[in-house]
């Protein structure tokens, strides 16, 4: 210990101290009997001089004070953003309480009176509870179904071909990621229109019938989903390639020494190596699958596909914000949000036992 | 090394590599000939789209199609609220991502894993459609642009990205010398981390440019002064809803249906040029974004 102490405590607190070992203490490194008795000592001139303590260790909370107090800016820094995340994430979670009250635009949500469960046992007894579950998880099975797999391929793919012609196919099938929905939405009805689109133009030619794709409800579910998969099974691969990179290299030069065809490379390689990224992306996947991207079912809904297309998302949309039946759509929403949370839960709970790769 | 290749690759693994690549090539024209046919059918004549003649070039050369488009205020209008509404959105948007993003980058900050939690969990849960709405209803953000502005800005997405890139560029060496120097934690971010961070803002950026320039359902929900619209909004009026068409007579209504077929091709084409510009630089900065963000998610 490069500290010599004056322990009398004097007036002036006349006691030397190495630069080097305060700095030490800065760092909260040291803790013999000798440095506490150093450390009384300092508090006490900090506490004359008036400046904030550089540690403390008698109650965690007047350390946790000290720290706040050393890096006060960060706190300056967070509290813009602090007060979005109350405002638009964490009142309206206050707010989804309107799900157990009668709503009433004058009282607000506070003043509006209790009303129980009345808004859920409404809806899981109305008419369309049952339809639009089924076409919620329908779509978003199906969705699962075929766009999970297949970036999957598409990556194990792109890593075996050359350089060049994997750069290219990056640059292609990542652009559809970029178009907006509505104009995915837009181009579907153009090219798959009754009267002038590519495909019943391309129909008629072979002598078929012209079908109305965008009308016919069973149509609809397909739509939405090869849709969604032109446009994102490209960019979906990204995450894989960027795992498949991570292998250890002395795995391929051992499968090569072994005689691994390109094949057995692929299966015995490259798809352990990215199991684990495989089984988070599929944990997140399922725990969203209530919530399937209702911004584009909503643009491609019209009355004659309505049977098949209407889903939680977009039936909260119409009766809380179209018919301003705020309570009866908080709820819905809220039972949807809550399903979520249990399935990613229990997903989640799986995949640790199972594999031991998990989101926590 | 080509040469190596050849000789160790037995017939089986050369029959895969071709399988491969007619897999991908095949990927590549799915993807693009939706495309090209746009760009195409938007330069032809109305006549020629319609009755089927246009199969991948553009038939009977024609910019009807342009012309109506710039002949519309509503586009025009809505052209301009988006460029404002992307500009000013992913500048309070990255504002806000960074001062979130740094302070949970730093070991020295107090609470950073209760406030990680904070952010986390409102991935995993939130209050719903309507509640959010009732938010800003009740902060009188309806029908103003701030509602498209100020309520997307926190994407706790971003801020994970950003705070992991924080944390693997800014050694915690380097704050801590600062700091004895008696340089303040803003001054350091001021002048140090955002210095040495421009590809990680290029990355949210874009990320926020894009989102915002395609968003339609917030100003759906929040605006009704269709001055107020968004491109993409008044894209979806013409487009979906067919706003745009009040024909008379006959004739006139059949050669209506032609050009605004013609105008729907034009405006895809229009409406994508900024992105599409930009693509190069959005498709590296996307990538280099998600690779960030699935290192340590």
């Amino acid at each position: 210990m490069l500290v010599k102490i004056d322990n009398r405590r004097t007036d002036g607190f006349e006691f030397a101290i190495d630069l080097k070992a305060l700095s030490t203490f800065f760092r909260q490194t040291t803790s013999s009997s000798e440095v506490h008795m150093l450390k009384e000592e300092i508090a006490l001139k900090s506490a004359v001089a008036g400046k904030p303590l550089p540690f403390q260790k008698k109650s965690p909370r007047k350390t946790a004070v000290k720290k706040i107090m050393r890096h006060w800016q960060f706190y300056l820094l967070i509290l813009l953003p602090i007060c979005f995340l109350i405002t638009f994430n964490y009142y309206p979670m206050y707010g989804a309480t309107v799900a157990f009250k009668d709503y009433n635009i004058v009282k607000g949500i506070t003043g509006s009176p209790w009303a129980g469960f009345k808004h859920f046992i409404y809806f899981f007894e109305g008419p369309y509870f049952w339809l639009i579950i089924k076409n919620t998880l329908g779509i978003s099975l199906y969705g699962l179904l075929v766009g999970f797999p297949i970036p999957i391929i598409l990556a194990l793919a792109l890593n075996e071909v050359g350089k060049r012609f994997k750069k290219f196919v990056q640059l292609v099938t990542y652009a559809p990621h970029f178009i907006s929905t509505v104009i995915i939405v837009s181009m579907l009805s153009l090219l798959l229109g009754p009267q002038s689109g590519l495909l019943n133009n391309f129909l008629a030619s072979l002598g078929m019938d012209r079908i109305n794709f965008m009308g016919e409800p069973g149509y609809f579910k397909s739509l939405v989903v090869w849709s969604d998969l032109w446009q994102n099974a490209g960019f979906s691969c990204i995450i894989y390639l960027a795992a498949l990179s991570g292998i250890d290299p002395t795995l391929y030069e051992a499968a090569k020494v072994d005689g691994a065809s390109r094949w057995q490379k692929i299966i015995n390689v490259d798809l352990p190596g990215i199991f684990p990224t495989i089984v988070i992306l599929l944990i997140l996947a399922v725990g969203s699958i209530m919530s399937v991207g209702f911004e584009k079912i909503y643009l491609m809904q019209n009355a004659a596909n309505a049977g098949s297309s209407e889903i939680i998302a977009t039936y909260v949309y119409k009766i809380g914000l179209l018919n301003s039946n705020i309570s009866y759509a908080t709820a819905v929403g809220l039972f949807n949000s809550i399903i979520n949370l249990i399935l990613l839960v229990s997903v989640n709970a799986v995949a640790r036992k199972i594999t031991k790769s998990s989101l926590w | 090394m080509i040469a190596k290749k050849t000789i160790k690759e037995s017939p089986g693994d050369r029959l895969l590599l071709v399988i491969l690549y007619v897999v991908l090539s095949i990927c590549v024209l799915a993807v693009l000939y939706p495309l090209i046919y746009i760009v195409s059918a938007s330069f032809s004549s109305p006549f020629a789209v319609i009755s089927g003649k246009v199969w991948l070039y553009p038939v009977d050369i024609t910019l009807v199609g342009y012309e109506t488009v710039f002949k519309n205020s509503q586009v025009l209008v809505g052209f301009g609220n988006s460029v404002f509404y992307a500009a000013a959105g992913t500048l309070v948007a990255v504002t806000v991502t960074i001062m979130m993003a740094y302070p949970l980058s730093r070991k020295t900050f107090y609470g950073r894993n209760l406030l990680m939690f904070l952010l986390t969990f409102t991935m995993l849960f939130s209050g719903g459609l309507i509640p959010v709405y009732l938010v800003i209803r009740d902060l009188h953000l309806l029908d103003t642009r701030w509602a498209l502005i100020i309520p997307q800005a926190l994407g706790v997405f971003q801020i994970i990205i950003a705070r992991t890139f924080f944390q693997n560029t800014i050694p915690d060496e380097l704050a801590e010398a600062a700091e004895i120097d008696g340089c303040s934690d803003i001054g350091f971010l001021m002048r140090v981390v955002l210095p040495l961070s421009k590809p990680i803002i290029a990355v949210l950026v874009l990320f926020f440019a894009v989102a915002r320039w395609n968003a339609y359902f917030d100003a759906l929900i929040y605006i009704r002064d269709s001055d107020l619209y968004p491109l993409q909004l008044v894209l979806r009026n013409i487009l979906l809803l067919n706003a745009n068409q009040n024909p008379t007579n006959i004739t006139e209504a059949m050669e209506r249906q032609g050009v605004a077929e013609q105008m729907k091709y034009a405006l895809i084409v229009i409406s994508s040029l900024p992105v599409l510009i930009l693509y190069p630089f959005i498709q590296k900065h996307f990538v280099k974004g998600v690779m960030i963000g699935s290192l340590k998610g």
